[in-house]
Order: structure tokens, then sequence, then C-alpha cells
């Protein structure tokens, strides 16, 4: 199993995000280039978890962006990390929008 | 023996349990359900508090700087300490401080001084890893890392799973084979920094515990100083074998802890939600759920509480940790599954605690030992010998 998201990419679109599931998950928005500007989750606090977070994500297009993926998971937020350090390892930083507010502490990984 | 705490120990409860009622509770109910850390501010502002009242560094000696408090005491507020949501792994999301690793009070001079000070000053993280792909359980016969001296130097190779908080280390404990034909007796503990050239994190390992990962390592042609061996060359077992068993005792009260919560909440519902015309509380069924609870907390807390009794005094206590964990790791599941059922659709929501603590509970019955290597610890001690 991949441990990096390769879901292929969906406009970040009114439609697209009212076709969310109301889920817990973890998510990517990305540029029109293809490069992941926001790693994010939707958390048990979510009004309707992934849904409310993408709609979130199309009013504000942090970074740009105007494309997403996202994977329903109960284990979001040890999955959050894990994408944000497997960035790190890949690029040497964290997504655009994430670098304003790193999560505390963010492990390393040097993954095959 | 006597159990009953003493009037200091009752006031050190009073004042953890208002602490975490006051303090942790509320901040809680703004994070996320699965949150296992505080905004950093928060977090400083309430270590500040915990070394005002005096008790942080629960696990640090007190010649260390540490609250140095007696195992019972230590029950006692772990009880306390775990009465929240993420109180279960993170109690009171680690504001009392932890001792880190334990091992290192063994540690010589120069490597007190690189690894236990810095350590304690907050300023390096470490890591225990001993658990490898071949086996946790047994892991004097499992390990199958090796570290092959060459001059002044070990090699080692080989790979460890289900390790907490590697990524996030300056450092950590690794056990590796030094003399395959001696078993338990041929096997090192090594200081590791996890900068030095050959340390990977190869993945995260994801559980029912969503707050919190293990990691996955790898070691290629690990270069570690002969300086850096703690403890004796093939004296690693010891180690962490008395580690194993000291640790368990407060591992029950936690759960102890949640499950005294867990009664709580369900007495309380009991008591206002009404079914058919009458309250929760008037149904039998519901009333023996309530008392089997109680029965589970109070086996779990006596046998804790002698535990813990047994350290204190000095006494082999490896029979009574066993003992102590396996009853209180069993009897939290059982209370938090009925406190769930008596809470019927809300006691599934993340709305509440229950469904974390459920998830969490479960781990407690493999970590620190699996219940069935307890009751293997405790057959050895009853009936001598090694039991093959």
């Amino acid at each position: 199993m991949s441990i990096r998201m390769s879901k292929a990419w969906v406009g970040l679109t009114a439609e697209s995000v009212k076709a969310l599931p109301g889920q817990l998950g973890v998510y990517q928005l990305a540029d029109a280039a293809g490069t992941v500007v926001y790693v994010g989750f939707a958390g048990g606090r979510t009004l309707f978890g992934l849904r409310s977070e993408l709609e979130k994500a199309l009013a504000g297009r942090p970074g740009g962006a105007t494309q997403f993926r996202c994977e329903v998971n109960q284990q979001y937020t040890s999955r959050y990390q894990e994408l944000l350090m497997l960035h790190m390892a890949d690029h040497g930083e964290l997504p655009l929008v994430n670098r304003a507010d790193p999560p505390p502490r963010l492990g390393r990984l040097s993954p095959l | 023996m006597n159990l009953e705490p003493t009037e200091e120990q009752k006031q050190i409860v009073a004042t953890v349990r208002r602490f975490v009622r006051e303090e942790i509770v509320p901040l809680e109910a703004k994070l996320d359900p699965d949150a296992s850390e505080l905004p950093r501010e928060d977090f400083e502002r309430l270590t500040n508090k915990v070394r005002e009242m005096g008790f942080w560094g629960l696990d640090i000696p007190a010649e260390y700087g540490g609250a140095g408090v007696d195992m019972v005491t230590r029950v006692l507020m772990a009880i306390e300490m775990s009465q929240h949501r993420a109180g279960l792994y993170v109690p009171c999301y680690g504001v009392f401080g932890t001792a880190g690793l334990a091992q290192l009070y063994e540690a010589t001079e120069d490597q007190k001084q690189r690894y236990l000070h810095p350590m304690l000053r907050g300023e390096k993280r470490g890591f225990f890893g001993l658990t490898e792909p071949s086996g946790g359980s047994d892991p004097a016969r499992a390990i199958r890392t090796r570290a092959v001296r060459d001059g002044d130097d070990w090699i080692i190779n080989g790979s460890k799973v289900f390790i907490s908080g590697a990524d996030r280390a300056h450092f950590g404990l690794v056990f590796a084979r030094t003399d395959a034909s001696k078993g338990r007796g041929g096997v090192t503990c090594f200081l590791v920094d996890t900068d030095m050239k050959g340390f990977h994190v190869r993945r995260v390992v994801h559980t029912l515990r969503s707050s919190h990962y293990a990691t996955e390592l790898q070691f290629e042609d690990l270069r570690v100083p002969n300086a850096n061996i703690l403890g004796e060359v093939n004296g690693g077992f010891a180690i962490a074998n008395e580690r194993l068993s000291r640790q368990r005792v407060p591992y029950a009260a936690a759960c102890i802890g949640v499950a005294v919560k867990a009664q709580e909440l369900a007495i309380e519902y009991a008591k206002q939600r009404e079914t058919f015309g009458a309250r929760l509380a008037t149904r039998q069924a519901v009333q023996w759920m309530i008392i089997d609870n109680e029965i589970d907390i109070r086996s779990s807390l006596w046998l804790t509480l002698a535990a813990a009794d047994k350290v204190d005094r000095g006494e082999p206590f490896r029979m009574e940790a066993g003992i102590a964990k396996l009853v209180a790791t069993e009897a939290g599941g059982r209370v938090v599954d009925r406190a769930m059922q008596i809470h019927g659709g809300y006691g599934m929501t993340k709305d509440l605690p229950f469904e974390r603590w459920y998830r969490e509970m479960r781990i407690r019955r493999v970590g620190e030992g699996p219940n069935e290597v307890q009751r293997h610890v405790i057959a050895r001690d009853l009936l001598g010998g090694s039991l093959r």
C-alpha cells in the first residue's frame, strides 16, 4: 500500500465539494500545476466532516488552491501528520499554507 | 497492610482532581476529540502551574529535580490524572512532565551529561527501541537486530517496529544482539543519536490509537561508539526488563482512572435518562452493569495499590505488577464497554469520550506486555522455573 496520497486531483468547485461525504478524514489542496499547497484534516468537531473543510477551502482558496483530493480515514490525526512528514521528506519543506501554522514537534520520516 | 490514603495523599488527590476538572477538561472541550497535544501556550502555562504546585516530574527522582513521589502516591495521582478524554495515554497532556527514559539514571556520568540532563531539561527527547518485526513479547529471543564490534565502534543493522516517538526523538535506546549464542544474555543496549548516518524512520504505523502513532525503524550500518553502550555488553535485557515491570503499576492506574470516570458518567446518565416511563437507574439490567463496573474498579484498585505498596517497600513486585496490569486493563475495557451500552447511541459518538477510551483501552491489553505474557510471568513465579 502506498503511504503517499496518489488519487487523481478533483477540481475545487461547489459541485464537487457538495458531493463529498460528511465523514472524517484527510485532504490535500493543490494549485493548478498540481503542487500541494495544503494538507488538512476533518476532525471529530467538524460539522459535516470533509465536506465542511472543503467548503471552507472553496470559500478561501488558501494558497491559490484549485484542486483537491481526500481520503476518508478514522485515523485522521496520525494520517495528517504522516502526510506532512512525507511532504517534508519529499520536498524539504512543508506545503505553502501549512508553513504559517506548523504542527508542534512534527516528526521526521525517511521513507523508502 | 494499610492502604488507606494518608492525609497528605488525600490532599494531593483533591488538588490533582481539581486541576483536571478546572484546567484540563475545559481546554479539552475545544480540542479535536483525538488530540494528544495542547496548544503550546496552554502547555507552558499549565506546566508552570504544575511546577508551582510541586508536582512536576512525578517519575523523576528528587535528586534530579523531580517530585520524587512514592509509588502508592503515584498511583493515586495517576488515577486522577487520567480522568479526561485523552487521559489514558496522555494524562493531563503531559504537563506533569515525564520521566523520559528511566534507564538513563543508570548511565555513566558522560552519558548522563549527553542524554539524561538534556532530556530532563526538555532539550532532548528519547525513544525506547526494543520490539522488532520478529516479536515483542519475548524480546530476549526475538531480537534480530545485530551489533558487531568494529574497533572502538559497533555497527548496527536491523529493524524495529511499534516504536513510539522515534520520528521526533533526538536519541534512543536500541537493543541489539551482540552474542547470538546467549539468548537473553546476548543483548546489549545502545544509545543511538537519530542524526547518525544509517538511522531511518521508515514509516508511520497507524493503530486504533489515532491520536498517536508508532513508527518502524531501520538501521543500515549504523556506527555507534563503544562509549554509547548503556550498562554492560550483553547486559541489555536486564535494563529492559526492570523498566517493563515497574511501569506496569502506573499503567494499570491510568486504566482505573478512566474506568472511574466512565462509571461516574454512566451513573449520572442512568439517573437522568428515562425510557418507557422510568429512569434507566431503576432498571435491573442497568443496575447490574453499574454494579459489575464497581466490582471491576475496586478489584483493580486494590490489586494495583498492593503492587505499588510492594514497590515502595523494596520487595520483589514482578508478579504483583503483572496481576495489576492484567486485571486493570481487562476490567477497564469492560467498564468502558458497559458505560457505552448504558449511554446507547450517544455512547458511540465522538461527542462523548467513550469511543476514544474504548479504542485505546483495547490497546492496553497488548501494550506493556500482552496479558497472556503477564499470565505466563505469574505462572512462572507461582510454579517456578521457566515453564519450558
